[in-house]
């Protein structure tokens, strides 16, 4: 049983046909949104808790309740926020892009029925610096959909004043950290604030603040038109709904699909991507959720469910469903040292750990890659993650350490293999 | 840090942009952008209106353009925030350049997902067109540099090349790009595969096939 054309929620995600609002509305969207609406805000809320929808930016928690955290009386000196994170960065990804460059009116219209079950004033869309002819689209889109009404002063009809503003950033991959987000929306450095207080409370501009990722935002319309139960009926428990998955790498045709949550890897592999490239005995690993995630060997992922729970038992996560696929022939540590160099470079250089950790670890990796170390680095490195992990303010020095614990767990013969090959110290003194 | 621009001698920077302003249509322009924010947090707007300086710069210098000191002075001034604090953000995103680039700033993805499609031998037609990473052409023309994921993994490699992503690359097809820019043409942008669109399946989408041809609208089979 796979996912019916009928119920995906990006019909136009490929770009076939104009994404200009007189195309989106014939495919279904803006339409009587002002009903939607009217069902009230807390109903509202319900329905997509209701409908298990749990944020798709990466850590899943449950977009329902994240808004319900919001006040429910916002006062009129603090307005809400909804800020939208667009500043899709992470090795792998791309799903997002391709919502805003083809089906941009599903991410607007979402952001107004947000914006008004949290009870938010504006929602701010914060586009990554280099999606650059995307944020065109997403520009004139908006633009578009103030000059029908849907957006502004009573917005589409509905009695409620929101505006859409369009953000671009200008390349810094912490950005889509979200208290990082809302410094760099005020005008500064991108660099995360502690929690407490969590956006919710004081976010942007000081203001309660909610930040959800695009496919979160841009789902929800459709959401509420089919109705909480019909999202559930997708995936298994605690892992509803449709995805949209991005697969990169070694698989014969390289693509972005929505599928089902919870389908097994190799269905989602033979059936989107032309199998893996050199038959599924070539397979060696997967990144299965974008670069911050543990790799996993290929005998675990070929038949694990492709969901946040499926993927946590074997010890990855889903992350944002991006999977990097790896075959026989890949360096699989350069691979993961190149992970390493790219969070050495995107570290905001704010708490030490991370930023003199990452550029140590990428430097042992490298030389790991040569094989130009000594066996007992491999646990010194080991160590070190360990040291970086749970110490930053932000994920960034998780992000950085989880990839190379995920090596060092599955790949440690083929490390000491090449430390061996060079002549290793302690191998060469026997 | 270690790979931070070299930043240009002052007095000259100076005297070459101490006079920079907006033109009418950017004063235009930026007055919207620091509408977009409320009042009082015109602060907001520094990172759009260095992009807009940076384009102006670039517009006059026949480059993809850069910020010399002056030009973050004009823009600091102008949303009435120390220059620190201006050029605290231009030096903390990589998009704005803080030396001068070529009339094309090649920005090849290296990361992993590039890396496992071939990012190597994009990297390789660049430097057979005589392309050093991090250094300008002589003749102005190219400057190239190692990005970071720039979010196109099922289309990859790619290179972005100013506005422009050029995607699904190898050596002959970035060559050929490249040559179509040295020559004055404009390549056609996006995926580099005859035949396929987008971010589908080379060889046509497995799914949604109504949707090529025609705007379906699937309401009617729920």
């Amino acid at each position: 049983m796979s996912l019916q054309d009928k119920d995906r929620i990006f019909t136009n995600i490929y770009g076939f046909q104009p994404w200009n609002l007189k195309s989106a509305q014939m495919r279904g969207d803006w339409d009587k949104t002002k009903d939607l609406m009217k069902r009230g805000q807390d109903a509202i809320i319900e329905e997509i808790k209701a409908s298990g929808l749990r944020g798709r930016g990466g850590a899943g928690f449950p977009t329902g309740l994240k808004w319900s955290f919001m006040p429910k009386e916002p006062r009129a000196d603090r307005p809400s926020f909804l800020v939208i994170n667009a500043d899709e960065s992470e090795p792998g990804s791309c799903k997002d892009r391709e919502i805003i460059r083809h089906d941009p009116h599903k991410l607007i219209e979402g952001a107004l029925i947000a914006g008004f079950a949290m009870r938010a004033r504006a929602a701010y869309i914060y586009i990554r610096g280099e999606f650059i002819r995307e944020a065109e689209t997403l520009f004139a889109a908006v633009q578009e959909a103030y000059d029908a009404g849907l957006l502004g002063k009573n917005a589409a009809k509905s009695g409620y004043d929101f505006d859409v503003f369009v953000h671009r950033g200008a390349g810094a991959y912490i950005c889509g950290e979200e208290t990082a987000m809302i410094e760099s929306l005020e005008g500064k450095k991108g660099q995360p604030r502690l929690k407490p207080p969590f956006p919710a409370g004081a976010g942007l501009y000081g203001c309660p603040t909610t930040v959800n990722n695009v496919e979160s935002i841009a789902v929800v319309p459709t959401i509420l038109r089919r109705g909480a139960p019909w999202f559930s009926s997708f995936g298994r428990e605690n892992n509803k709904g449709t995805k949209l998955f991005q697969i990169s790498g070694h698989v014969n045709t390289p693509c972005v699909v929505e599928e089902e949550m919870s389908i097994p890897f190799r269905e989602l592999i033979d059936k989107h991507c032309g199998g893996i490239r050199g038959g599924w005995d070539n397979l060696l690993a997967v990144i299965p959720g974008g670069s911050s995630v543990p790799l996993v060997p290929a005998a675990e992922i070929m038949d694990a469910p492709m969901d946040f729970d499926g993927l946590k038992a074997v010890g990855s996560g889903l992350g944002t469903a991006a999977a990097i696929v790896m075959d026989k022939s890949t360096d699989v540590v350069q691979a993961i040292s190149r992970i390493s160099y790219f969070y050495k470079h995107e570290s905001c250089g704010q708490c030490t750990p991370c930023r003199e950790g990452t550029g140590w670890m990428w430097r042992v990796m490298e030389r790991l890659r040569t094989g130009d170390a000594d066996i007992s680095e491999i646990d010194t490195l080991y160590d070190v993650t360990k040291q970086v992990e749970g110490h930053t303010i932000c994920a960034l020095g998780d992000a950085a350490a989880w990839p190379i614990q995920g090596l060092i767990k599955h790949f440690r013969p083929e490390i000491e293999r090449r430390i061996r090959d060079n002549g290793g110290v302690l191998e060469a003194a026997e | 840090m270690a790979d931070a621009p070299l930043i240009p001698d002052e007095a000259e920077t100076r005297a070459r942009w101490g006079v920079f302003a907006w033109t009418a249509e950017n004063a235009e322009k930026a007055k919207g952008v620091i509408a977009r924010y409320p009042a009082g947090r015109q602060r907001s707007a520094v990172m759009p209106l260095l992009d807009l300086a940076q384009r102006q710069v670039g517009a006059e210098t026949q480059t993809q353009g850069w910020l010399p000191v002056p030009v973050i002075e004009y823009v600091a001034a102008q949303l009435d925030m120390p220059f620190m604090r201006a050029y605290e953000v231009a030096s903390f995103y990589t998009m704005y350049n803080l030396a001068p680039v070529g009339r094309y700033h090649v920005q090849v993805c290296g990361t992993t997902p590039c890396l496992l499609r071939g990012s190597d031998d994009v990297m390789a037609a660049c430097k057979n067109r005589g392309m050093t990473k991090g250094k300008t052409t002589p003749d102005g023309l190219f400057t190239l540099t190692e990005v970071e994921c720039m979010g196109t993994c099922t289309n990859a490699p790619m290179v972005q090349i100013n506005d422009d992503n050029y995607e699904d690359l190898d050596f002959d097809r970035m060559a050929a790009i490249l040559d179509a820019l040295a020559a004055g043409e404009t390549p056609k942008a996006g995926t580099q595969i005859a035949g396929r669109h987008t971010s589908e399946p080379e060889g046509g989408p497995t799914t949604l096939k109504e949707m090529v041809k025609a705007n379906h609208d699937y309401r009617k089979e729920w």
